[in-house]
């Protein structure tokens, strides 16, 4: 009865945050929704058992993954956005496309097994940091060592992305550039 | 005890409102953010079905989920910094050259 209590409270609190995200014209709003959102999934997942991934969410997700995005908004000084025919057009067309897409969604999710059987929490299943990790360790090696290998070359590559563009000098090109972008 | 469908509902919830924010929102910014929220949905999904069949396989793969959502962020900002630079505007409607 409590989890049923405590689901309505965090996923309400994530859903209007999540309406908050799109009705908001400043990006920093938006990011700031997105930041409750993420914390009121980390909660679903504390009631779901996950203690690890709730914790992950909280440092990676709302910590560092949103510092980065609120930190591109302040370095790049983003306005609220204009409103231009495009995006009237998207928001007529949208909204219509997206309620089919939740109602035919939630219509499969719920249409295959109408009455699932409500799982009891607990015995003993919990995402703790020893079992994650022993999972993580053993039969996920490979996956893992391979995602360490693409968050060094995401790390190159938004340092070559971000950098300023500096003339190549002599060595590629024989001319000097024509016209250098900016 | 909650039934794994109310969960699903809210994943399915989540997931349409970041489709409608990528679809309707203009800015750069805003559009990634839609992404992310997309991606939240979905690991909910498989934390509601790790729950589910007492598997912690799901949230294995939920801890993968994020990282690679840590590299795109880490890449697509940069990349709308890039982008920023060179033609001084977050409206995806005014970016619509390849080139300058």
């Amino acid at each position: 009865m409590l989890q049923l209590v405590l689901f309505f409270v965090f996923g309400t609190i994530a859903v209007a945050a999540a309406v908050n995200l799109l009705a908001q014209r400043h990006p920093i709003n938006s990011a700031l929704s997105l930041i409750v959102v993420m914390a009121s999934l980390a909660a679903l997942f504390l009631l779901m058992g996950a203690e690890f991934l709730a914790a992950i969410q909280v440092i990676v997700y709302a910590g560092a993954i949103m510092v980065l995005f609120v930190f591109v908004i302040m370095l790049l000084n983003a306005g609220a956005e204009e409103r231009t025919p495009g995006s009237r057009v998207a928001m007529l067309l949208g909204f219509p496309a997206v309620v089919l897409l939740a109602g035919s969604l939630a219509w499969t999710l719920l249409a295959r097994n109408p009455r699932p059987a409500p799982v009891a929490l607990g015995g003993g299943f919990v995402g703790s940091p020893t079992a994650i990790a022993q999972l993580l360790f053993r039969d996920f090696l490979l996956p893992f060592e391979v995602t360490s290998v693409l968050i060094l070359i995401a790390i190159m590559g938004a340092v070559v992305l971000a950098s300023p563009p500096r003339t190549t000098a002599g060595a590629a090109s024989p001319e000097p550039p024509a016209k250098r972008e900016r | 005890m909650v039934p794994i469908s109310y969960y699903l509902v809210l994943s399915a919830i989540l997931f349409s409102l970041g489709v409608v924010g990528f679809l309707i929102k203009r800015n750069l910014i805003t559009l990634f953010m839609s992404i992310e929220l997309m991606l939240n949905a979905v690991n909910l999904a498989f934390v509601a079905f790790a729950w589910q069949w007492k598997s912690l396989n799901g949230q294995v793969f939920v801890f993968f989920v994020m990282v690679v959502a840590a590299a795109e962020a880490a890449v697509g900002l940069a990349i709308i910094i890039a982008v920023f630079r060179t033609r001084e505007t977050l409206n995806v409607d005014r970016v619509n050259l390849l080139k300058l």
